[in-house]
């Protein structure tokens, strides 16, 4: 069963518009918010567990304690640049419920003492950015944003950015230095974003479920919010699925949801005679699962980390046996080549590599040589780079190839037959 | 020399007092810059914009050949890009693009007579939906090889008769 906390009214067309969203609740937990002390806001946000939606999982009121204390103006950020292979919930989050988002991010605001916030959107989401911009507007004419929010005292700016299509902007120093008009390449860690962000400006940055989910927090309050998920994963959490299921979609379940009943509840399960194969658990970037790891995982962090693999942003790929993984791995490989921002040597040149290997397995005209050093890249690309895209290329690498040996080494090893009769041939003619 | 429109230049102006650093007005500018040159952006645009900003144009430049959104080259009336990323792969992206490029004839200038241009793409957050396509800002979703024909013909005939 789903349990829609952020997703309650998503089927109301209305609860778009401001109007529409009032009628639900909304904005009431600004007001709530407004009477608190800002500390206790992100008292409650850590305490009741909020991690990060977007991917790290990092918890985001630590985050926010991070901040320093001095004088410079504090920069929120609201990272919507959803690129991660195969999610797709921050688009639905904002075009269904802008105002959550916003509302979520004026209580974020406050809490943090931001002045000015922006929504860091992807460039080809031009529908949301046109439906998040018409909330940002009647929040504007509602005082709900600019000067002396509902006479609180509190002031908070709130403006839009488009991206121009790179997936590194969605890691936070990408995003700043994307923000800034520069090419997105992140910056090294530290200073981190809390200390040093846009502008060298104190900044936190968060992705838009993890800022939305700081509404509920404030209407549930913390054991509210704790009621759903598990003791050290708590809440809701919603799960993009997609590749060969029946239904595929968003789902919202609490965390710690088992991801056989996702895949054989929810979403209908795969198509008729189909047998599941793999899933990769929270976006491409995620350590690939086999049937069996699959069929017995919870979706929480430390479930899947226990599996070696990771929640990431949620998004689930579901594969059956129609598929074979070298060419899913090339898939993957080309995206991640054709991502990479050039920055670093390991991740420049290893995202080519890795390409080139697992083409030339999947064209057949690798051996087993080439398997190995494929892992071999990989694991030279493990934690050298300035941000985790690097790791993020290697992570598929080394799971496919561990998990799907004997699907690797037959393409190559089918190879070698074949190389070997054509040196045979060639031999014998020559003889 | 490229001749930025008053219009753009009403936009340019905006916007470099939008943010707090004129820089960051830089990708929103070439957004617009590329509007107004037929959805493409030229070195010519590249130095106008520069002069009418007054940034230098290697700043520019940088901001320009990094993000995918900008055209290096014309990409006609209609831009199409296929989503061929993993879930879109799985569900028949690959042979959807495959198929749209071999019913609407490229040139060898990247354009169709039709006006189109076709492009694999990365993942644009469509997977529930796959396969899919971009055609200029509009995603068209939950495609069949059919459906996607018909849509660009719609475009297509859409444009004649305007």
């Amino acid at each position: 069963m789903e349990v829609k906390i952020l997703t309650q009214h998503y089927d109301k067309p209305e609860y778009k518009s401001l109007d529409g969203y009032k009628k639900y609740d909304g904005y009431n937990q600004l007001k709530k918010a407004l009477t608190l002390k800002p500390d206790e806001i992100t008292e409650m946000v850590k305490q009741a567990g909020l991690r990060g939606r977007g991917g790290a999982g990092f918890p985001a009121g630590v985050k926010w304690s991070f901040l320093p204390k001095n004088n410079k103006t504090r920069y929120l950020i609201c990272n919507a640049d959803e690129g991660e292979p195969g999610t797709f919930k921050d688009r639905e989050m904002m075009d269904k419920a802008p105002h959550q988002l916003i509302e979520g991010m004026i209580i974020s605001a406050f809490a943090i003492g931001s002045p000015k916030s922006y929504i860091y959107i992807r460039g080809e989401y031009f529908e949301s950015k046109k439906i998040v911009e018409q909330a940002i507007k009647e929040a504007y004419e509602n005082n709900l944003l600019g000067d002396n929010i509902l006479k609180s005292g509190f002031s908070h700016h709130m403006d839009i950015y488009s991206g121009a299509g790179a997936y590194i902007c969605g890691e936070e120093t990408g995003l700043i230095s994307s923000l800034e008009g520069k090419k997105g390449q992140p910056k090294l860690k530290p200073p981190f974003p809390a200390v040093e962000g846009y502008l060298a400006n104190p900044t936190i940055v968060n992705n838009v479920e993890t800022l939305a989910s700081v509404t509920v927090i404030i209407r549930d309050g913390v054991d509210g919010y704790r009621k759903h998920g598990t003791e050290k994963s708590p809440g809701t959490k919603l799960f993009s699925v997609s590749g060969n299921v029946v239904k595929p979609g968003n789902y919202e379940v609490p965390l710690g949801y088992p991801l056989k009943d996702i895949i054989f509840n929810l979403c209908g399960g795969l198509k008729e005679g189909r047998k599941l194969k793999a899933v990769i658990p929270g976006g491409s970037s995620a350590p690939v699962l086999n049937a069996e790891e699959a069929m017995s995982v919870n979706m929480d962090y430390e479930d899947l980390a226990s599996k070696g693999s990771m929640l990431g942003s949620g998004a689930i790929i579901v594969i059956d046996d129609s598929n074979s993984m070298v060419e899913l791995l090339k898939v993957l490989m080309n995206f991640y080549h054709h991502e990479s921002c050039g920055q670093c040597t390991p991740c420049r040149e290893g995202t080519g590599w890795l390409l080139k290997l697992s083409n030339s397995i999947l064209s057949g005209s690798a051996n087993l040589n080439d398997v190995a050093l494929l892992e071999k890249v990989a694991s030279h690309m493990k934690g050298k780079t300035i941000c985790a895209l690097s790791d993020a290329a290697a992570f598929p690498v080394l799971s496919f190839v561990s998990k799907f040996k004997e699907e690797f080494t037959s393409y190559a090893t089918s190879n070698v037959a074949l190389k070997f009769q054509a040196t045979n041939v060639q031999s014998y003619k020559r003889g | 020399m490229f001749t930025i429109s008053e219009k753009t230049k009403k936009f340019i102006t905006k916007e470099v007092s939008r943010y707090e650093t004129k820089r960051s007005a830089i990708i929103p500018c070439l957004f617009e810059l590329q509007k107004d040159n037929q959805g493409w952006i030229s070195n010519d645009c590249i130095e106008s914009l520069s002069q009418f900003m007054d940034i230098p144009s290697k700043d520019i430049n940088e901001v320009f050949h990094f993000y995918t959104m900008f055209n290096k080259k014309s990409v006609g009336d209609f831009h199409i890009q296929v989503c061929c990323n993993i879930s879109c792969h799985m569900n028949g992206g690959l042979d959807l693009f495959k198929v749209l490029s071999d019913e609407f004839k490229i040139e060898k200038n990247g354009v169709s007579k039709d006006s189109l241009a076709i492009s694999k793409v990365e993942c644009l957050g469509s997977c529930g939906t796959a396969p899919m396509m971009q055609v200029n800002e509009k995603y068209y979703e939950n495609l069949t090889k059919d459906k996607a024909i018909q849509v660009i013909k719609d475009l297509i005939a859409s444009k004649k008769t305007n």
